[in-house]
């Protein structure tokens, strides 16, 4: 609404400003966390807030495809764990001699399985981290996206699929120790081992540096053409089809994509958090992710990032105090966040609090007309009364 | 033959559970377009309810508690389907037409009923009603306001606003007085989190020996039991003035609303049906394992398998595609296959296969690579909706 009769040179004078603000805002984030927050919060603190900044890299992908494209996947899981699984076979694999992870002991297995022998090389694997979850999301989207499955069919899909990878890896002990994961804090990694505190502190600034290229990739992505068609399809898929694009191409990039960036979050996470186990691909923690893009704010970049942040600030603070109040606790949250704040807290400031803070300070405060307007509500009434009046 | 004739009994008697938690679902799914993530945690409601009512048999002595199932199976139904009632009243009627929204919210209701039968005590009961006294005096109130006939929008509209608050007040404040009081009786957890194991009755151990294995008759009887349920679904859809409605809203439902027809009404009632009959599938789940907060998380996901399998809210493609997972489900799993290859002699190739999938949880990636195959061919389930409810 504030764009209404700004001539086209204001309106590129006021994106140039927007962009600096923007860009300000980042670099003093960046700044704050990346050089001050070490020096102030002892390592283990440190470790922790490293692990929400790498959900927070998926909880990008999944507004990707949820915020923006509407399809709710609640199998975000399986991709996460394919990138920390990929990372984790690296770092077991740095052993003296050649030799091969412990495990393979306990279950017979003299030789490396095939699949394992090309993590030896770090750039094969940091490209598996991307790729395979990718692939993978390519697959699995072409082939429920191809027969226009969507809505609630195609979250039931992703997390019947997520049970299934579940299973798979819960299952073959032989191949990759089961259900006991594989650890990564005593491995080595460039002759450091990662548990220690620099090497935790190094993933930690990495781990930021790539929550920003992310940021930055999905904001190029949302912000262009793609992006629109990403929330035409999101708005009325039918309508895309009939306008002469094919909506279910856009859908499997746009998967792929969220999919190799939980890849890349889920390896961050795993060196992180010191082992990966077929838990990560449990069905409550992906639904998880889910629900922090919700409480930030959906078809926001930001919302995604402060909602993880502050879900799990809540969870960490809420399970250490009162164990079981957590759970109470979150399942009360996701009641709210869908009945009460659906465009969650970004939106929510959006929508009521600049308007409020616009109307206390006394700046001009242009009203749309409610689109859905509800006839019960008084609030509602009383902005309709002040527009009839206005007339 | 017997083994395959076995390991197909077995599967059907699976699939009857599945068919029994499927059926609510695919009910209220073709109704309202809803997935409701809670029912696998209504069907656990409906386990930890049979072993209530065992307990409380246990204490009348040997008569009755042979008959103790026969009093949990309708006690279970009322008991989840009033919870289910709850559900759609408090949470679900909120947010009709935003299915994925649904989703979420429901999840967070399951997440809720795990973590309340785990901690549930005296205390949190005494709350729980002191937060439902709010809804009963409300109901009251305008019952008499309405029977005095006069205007009590403003009074309606003040307990809409402060009827919550009110209520959440008063219950953790009986909450938080009652652990004040530090009095163990009060605030002992009645489950607490481990698993509870319902005791057959002495009719329903052993079974009929058949060959070398055995069909047990616990086993008998969830399929009986799900034969009633289905019979019973039959006659309420198709007979009923209420399954009319049902059907009638299923298939449009503004010119349902049009013609008069109370679709709120329609569904919650269904709402609390498909609940009451997550509760009997409780009932046999309890029949057939220990039960935990978690139980209902097992059977959820196939559950969905079968709804997307069978398509919308159609009983014959329910009970196709539960009796076919259910039996391909155990026939991989079970290591049938393997058996039968080797005695067929079949390519070492195929052994290999079958062996490699032949556990549990292996068959559960069998039967998906299977769905989505199938998915390939009949996008929308076995009896696609035809004409102009199709969706494009």
């Amino acid at each position: 609404m504030m764009n209404v009769g700004l001539s086209p040179r204001d309106k590129k004078q006021q994106a140039k400003t927007r962009f600096f603000i923007e860009g300000g805002i980042i670099l003093a984030l960046l700044i704050l966390s990346m050089l001050v927050l070490p020096l102030a919060i002892p390592a283990f603190r440190l470790k922790l807030v490293g692990r929400f900044l790498a959900m927070a890299i998926v909880a990008l992908g999944i507004d990707l495809i949820w915020g923006y494209t509407g399809l709710l996947s609640l199998g975000h899981g399986i991709f996460f764990a394919l990138g920390g699984y990929a990372f984790a076979m690296h770092l077991s694999l740095q052993l003296p001699n050649n030799a091969i992870p412990d495990f393979f002991m306990l279950y017979g297995v003299n030789d490396l399985p095939l699949f394992w022998q090309p993590f030896y090389s770090l750039p094969f694997t940091l490209m598996a981290m991307v790729l395979i979850p990718g692939a993978v999301a390519a697959i699995l989207g072409y082939l429920v996206f191809r027969n226009r499955i969507k809505g609630v069919y195609f979250s039931i899909i992703t997390q019947a699929a997520l049970l299934v990878f579940f299973n798979f890896f819960n299952g073959q002990q032989k191949l990759i120790n089961g259900t006991n994961g594989l650890k990564t804090d005593t491995a080595l990694f460039f002759g450091q081992r990662v548990g220690d505190t620099p090497m935790q502190i190094a993933f930690y600034e990495i781990t930021i540096v790539a929550l920003l290229l992310v940021y930055l990739l999905c904001r190029w992505l949302t912000s262009g053409r793609f992006g629109r068609l990403l929330i035409a399809i999101r708005d009325d898929e039918t309508r895309v089809r009939f306008t002469g694009y094919d909506p279910t191409w856009f859908k499997v990039v746009v998967f792929a994509i969220s999919g190799a960036i939980a890849g890349v979050s889920g390896a961050l996470y795993t060196v992180q958090t010191g082992i990966i186990t077929p838990n990560f691909m449990d069905v409550g923690f992906s639904i998880e992710m889910v629900i922090a893009v919700a409480v930030g704010g959906r078809a926001t970049l930001s919302g995604a990032i402060l909602g993880t942040i502050l879900v799990n600030f809540a969870r960490i603070y809420l399970s250490e105090n009162y164990e079981e109040t957590w759970l109470f606790f979150q399942g009360a949250l996701f009641l709210l966040v869908v009945t009460v704040l659906p465009d969650g807290i970004i939106g929510w400031g959006r929508d009521v609090l600049w308007f409020q803070v616009r109307k206390w300070l006394g700046m001009d405060s242009t009203i749309t007309y409610p689109a859905i307007a509800d006839a019960d509500d008084p609030d509602l009434n009383k902005i309709q009364d002040q527009l009839v009046t206005k007339e | 033959m017997t083994e395959l004739l076995i390991g197909i009994f077995n599967g059907l008697s699976i699939g009857s559970v599945l068919l029994l938690s499927a059926l609510g679902l695919a009910i209220a799914f073709g109704l309202m377009g809803v997935i409701n993530l809670a029912h696998g945690e209504l069907m656990m409601l409906g386990a930890y309810t049979t072993f209530v009512v065992q307990n409380v048999f246990r204490s009348f002595g040997e008569p009755w508690f042979n008959l103790y199932i026969l009093f949990a199976l309708p006690i279970a139904f009322l008991v989840t389907a009033a919870v289910g009632f709850g559900l759609e009243r408090g949470v679900i009627r909120y947010l009709y037409g935003r299915p994925l929204e649904t989703l979420l919210a429901t999840w967070g209701v399951s997440l809720i009923l795990q973590q309340f039968v785990r901690s549930v005590n005296w205390a949190i009961a005494a709350g729980l009603t002191a937060f439902l006294l709010k809804d009963v005096i409300r109901w009251l109130v305008l019952k008499v306001l309405s029977w005095k006939s006069f205007d009590h929008e403003k009074i309606r509209h003040g307990f809409q606003q402060w009827a919550i608050p009110a209520g959440l007040f008063l219950g953790f404040g009986v909450l938080f007085g009652i652990n004040q009081t530090a009095n163990t009786t009060l605030t002992r957890p009645w489950f607490s989190a481990r698993n509870v194991d319902v005791t057959a009755p002495k009719w329903l151990q052993g079974g009929i020996s058949f060959g070398t294995a055995q069909l047990p008759y616990s086993r008998i009887f969830i399929i009986v039991l799900t034969l009633i349920c289905l019979a019973g679904m039959y006659w309420f859809l198709n007979k009923s003035n209420w399954g009319l409605r049902i059907r009638a809203v299923t298939q449009n439902r503004q010119m349902s609303a049009c013609l008069g027809i109370p679709t709120a009404k329609v569904d919650a009632l269904t709402f609390a049906l498909g609940s009451g009959l997550a509760g009997i599938a409780g009932v046999a789940i309890a029949l057939l394992g220990s039960v935990g907060p978690n139980t209902g998380q097992n059977y959820i996901v196939d559950a969905f398998m079968v709804v997307v399998v069978g398509g919308v809210g159609n009983l014959l493609g329910t009970i196709l595609a539960a009796m076919g997972l259910g039996i391909i489900n155990y026939l991989i799993g079970s290591g049938t296959f393997v058996t039968l290859f080797t005695k067929m002699q079949a390519p070492d190739f195929f052994t290999e296969i079958a062996s490699f999938f032949a556990t549990t949880s292996m068959a559960k990636v069998m039967a998906f690579a299977l769905i989505i195959t199938f998915l390939q061919f009949r996008p929308a389930g076995l009896f696609p909706p035809k004409g102009r409810t199709a969706e494009l």
